[in-house]
């Protein structure tokens, strides 16, 4: 019976690969396999931008590339106004390429967040993906604004003292036309979140969790379980805001009725060892606040 | 080469006026240049713009310290800055006033009630009397350009004709 | 059409006539004239363009570089802490090997706060792979920006090129202009490594130190063949609409015992100064430097120089007094003038060369 679920689902994820089996990416990498289906649903006519992350190594070594689709590396802060120039030339030439802005939590939330601003604000027709691993990855994780309460990285070897930004509420303040949150662990959930942003013209926004065995200390293997206790405990929300709509995902509909254990989540990590209980106490509160904002909004009740 | 200080205060549409003289003067065949020079100034502060007229090209773009002419477009900026500073022995100067301030009565002083024209003929934009084409007739009358080059700046750089009617009122207007 | 125009409006128009497909572009003092103008051009439908009000400058250049990449004709214009920072970018254009034409309105840098003309700004580019141009005139601003284009998108060249005015000195005064019809004087753009999903391929990415330093060298092979290219394109510009610019603008130099070199607006003002030193019995010339980088082959002979930078690079010297010794073995009087909107005028041009003293540095209006 399971294979014939996995069957009845799978068809909807194009057959074609646009990421080919010689990345330099390490093992359980969760971000590959996102950009695998992130490319999937965006087809072969797609320039990705990629500033400084992990994706920027990840291809490969000059002349190589393991991406079948034209990569523009660009600065750290650089992405979503190189996007911008880009979408705005296509339009004046008159083609319809998709351009997607392919960038880590740390060219997002932070070095980044200033050019992503003005690029929503400006109307620009784009889809920009953060894929969230919450730290700065590519240089050895180091604490970002995305890292969350209580994660031990190398630069807050005690634990991070502070929350993880709330990325998306500050992009939902640019009323985008599309805006959605994924996790690397459900790729059918992507494909089609995708699929459907890129019908959309406009500026469109995916933020997507992206366990990272390295950076989160977990066996490489349980890459998509971790993602799954991500989701079904709450941690990690799934939805789609369309302007000031708000739809939740089935997943985090069954999350929020019935949660994995937090704990469960909290200790598969190695990032979360030594956590004290108040500090897990203040890390369930504001995971409940989230929650609780999004079925509230999700019924049109905020 | 003929060299012009104009004072204004900030909003008068002193710059524009500097280009319009320069682009008169062109139109009369010489060569010209307008420079403001700009402060940190904001609207109301006294500014000060330097135009320059000559048979050859213009090679000079620092600030001009022994004006032939100087024209204020409002008085009240006299009793701020000294506007005769440098003047030549010979040189002139032009106030927007309906008679001669005393200060200026030293001086080859030409006075016109700009401002009053400006209502007249209510070239009025913002609640603010626009000087900078009126001066224009003014500056026309004083022989610095020829009628019909002023009348062809202003038409150039403005579709509304009141501009035109107020500045060929300052040429009647001021006695030379 | 002979008219006037303001140096910025000069930019602007060159800009429209050049063809330009998309400006990305932050408004600071003294160059927002630029911006202000190209947008009216493209509301008006005057040009037909894409105009992306970006939020920083740092964004400006990354848009123009998104967009060039495609292959369309691009433009940014800035001023001193734009440029600053935008420098990341900057850099990363020329690298990336992308035609696009920047006007610089040259202005000081803070603190404290000075709007006014200063070449350190894009002076502290000048190691970033972009060539360098910096006019004197309204006239030569326009031309100046028309050429640019056909120099950056040479094939030969690729690379990005800056056209440098002085911030209001030369961005805010009026003087007269004859525009033209640029007709084929720039082909249209054909960018051979343009990004194109019909042939995918990696841009940028992880590149070892051998093949490093094969690109890095192509960059200065590329500077060099521009030499050419300048020549032609200035060759061209002369012919088809009769004015001529080279590696510098020589005023009286021909039998100058004592020549005066220096950028922008100070090398016009500074002919002024030739002119009264002659009628001393003074045998002086004016050698206006236009081309930064690549760097001109200055025939300077047996000639005391009397170098006026406005400019500083702390702890060295003048830049421009720098490079001439550099490049020619050459010691000069060197004169830093006009930092900061410093006013120079033709007295004080002339009495720098009446009081050179060869070998040494001075500060106009200050000792240090």
């Amino acid at each position: 019976m399971k294979n014939i679920r996995v069957l009845t689902l799978m068809p909807t994820v194009p057959d074609t690969e646009y990421i080919h089996k010689c990345t330099s990416a390490c093992a359980g990498c969760s971000s590959d396999l996102i950009l695998r289906h992130v490319l999937k649903a965006a087809g072969p006519d797609t320039v990705l931008v990629v500033p400084a992350c992990c994706t920027s190594v990840l291809q490969g070594v000059y002349p190589n590339t393991s991406f079948g689709i034209p990569v523009y590396n660009v600065a750290f802060a650089s992405a979503a106004a190189v996007a911008s120039g880009m979408a705005a030339a296509f339009e004046e030439l008159g083609k319809n390429t998709n351009v997607i802005a392919y960038a880590g939590d740390g060219g997002t939330v932070d070095i980044g967040i200033q050019a992503l601003s003005g690029a929503l604000e400006r109307g620009t027709n784009f889809l920009y993906i953060c894929y969230d691993n919450e730290a700065y990855g590519n240089t050895g994780m180091q604490r970002s604004g995305s890292t969350p309460l209580g994660a031990r990285t190398t630069t807050t070897p005690g634990g991070k003292p502070h929350q993880k930004k709330d990325l998306d509420r500050i992009i939902a303040a640019h009323h985008l036309p599309y805006m959605a949150t994924s996790c690397s662990a459900y790729p059918q959930d992507i494909v089609r979140k995708v699929e459907k942003a890129l019908s959309i013209k406009g500026p469109k926004f995916l933020h997507i969790l992206a366990p990272c065995p390295p950076g989160w200390r977990y066996d490489t293997a349980k890459t998509i379980e971790v993602g799954k206790l991500a989701v079904r405990s709450g941690m990690w929300a799934m939805y789609e805001r369309e302007y000031d709509t708000l739809t939740l995902s089935g997943q985090t509909k069954a999350a929020m009725m019935k949660p994995a254990p937090l704990e469960e989540y909290l200790k598969i990590q190695g990032r979360f060892s030594g956590l004290k209980p108040d500090t897990i106490a203040e890390i369930r509160q504001s995971m409940e606040r989230n929650l609780r904002l999004l079925k509230k909004e999700a019924e049109g009740t905020c | 080469m003929y060299e012009i200080r104009l004072h204004s205060r900030g909003g008068q549409g002193g710059v524009t006026a500097a280009k319009l003289m320069a682009l008169a003067a062109f139109r009369d065949g010489k060569y010209a240049t307008a420079a403001p020079f700009y402060g940190a100034e904001r609207r109301g502060a006294p500014i000060v713009s330097f135009i320059r007229i000559d048979d050859q090209q213009i090679k000079i773009y620092s600030q001009i310290h022994q004006p032939d002419l100087v024209v204020v477009l409002d008085s009240s900026i006299i009793n701020l800055v000294n506007v005769f500073d440098g003047l030549k022995p010979d040189g002139k100067v032009l106030i927007n006033a309906s008679e001669i301030p005393k200060a200026a009565s030293g001086y080859k002083s030409y006075c016109v009630d700009l401002t009053g024209i400006a209502l007249k003929t209510d070239l009025i934009v913002a609640g603010s009397p626009i000087l900078n084409t009126p001066v224009i007739g003014a500056l026309a009358k004083l022989g610095l350009f020829s009628k019909e080059s002023a009348r062809a700046a202003i038409a150039e750089m403005f579709a509304d004709e009141r501009n035109l009617k107020a500045a060929m009122m300052a040429y009647e207007e001021l006695v030379v | 059409m002979l008219t006037i125009s303001t140096g910025n409006n000069a930019v602007a128009a060159a800009v429209r006539e050049a063809g330009t497909g998309v400006v990305a572009a932050y408004p600071i003092t003294p160059q927002t004239e630029i911006v202000e103008q190209i947008a009216n051009f493209v509301t008006k439908g005057s040009m037909k363009a894409s105009y992306i009000p970006v939020e920083s400058e740092h964004s400006a250049m990354a848009a123009c570089i998104g967009a060039s990449i495609t292959g369309i004709r691009t433009f940014t214009a800035t001023s001193s802490h734009g440029l600053l920072y935008m420098n990341e970018m900057v850099n990363w254009a020329a690298a990336a090997r992308l035609p696009i034409v920047m006007a610089n309105v040259n202005r000081a840098l803070g603190p404290g706060w000075n709007v006014w003309a200063e070449h350190t700004d894009s002076l502290q580019a000048r190691d970033t792979g972009w060539l360098q141009v910096y006019v004197a005139t309204v006239q030569e601003a326009y031309d100046a920006t028309l050429m640019a284009f056909r120099i950056a998108e040479d094939r030969r060249v690729y690379l990005p090129v800056m056209v440098n005015l002085d911030g209001f000195t030369l961005s805010h005064i009026t003087q007269q202009l004859e525009d033209v019809k640029i007709g084929d004087f720039i082909p249209p753009l054909v960018l051979d490594h343009k990004i194109d999903p019909a042939h995918p391929g990696g841009y940028g990415c992880m590149t070892s130190s051998v093949d490093y330093v094969r690109i890095r060298s192509d960059i200065e092979r590329s500077m060099r063949d521009s030499v050419e290219v300048i020549r032609e394109t200035e060759a061209e510009f002369a012919k088809r609409f009769g004015r001529s610019y080279s590696w510098t603008d020589d005023y009286r130099c021909e039998d100058a015992e004592v020549l005066i070199l220096s950028m922008g607006t100070l090398g016009k003002e500074a002919e002024v100064a030739i002119d009264i030193l002659r009628s001393e019995g003074v045998k002086a010339g004016s050698m206006r430097v236009r081309w930064i980088r690549p760097f001109p082959n200055l025939d300077l002979g047996d000639r005391e120089l009397v170098v006026i930078d406005r400019n500083y690079s702390f702890g060295f010297g003048g830049i421009l007094a720098g490079s001439i010794r550099a490049k020619t073995g050459k010691t000069c009087y060197n004169v830093i003038a006009g930092l900061g909107g410093q006013e120079v005028t033709y007295h004080d041009i002339a009495s720098f060369v009446r009081n050179r003293k060869i070998g040494t540095e001075e500060w106009f209006g200050v000792k240090i």
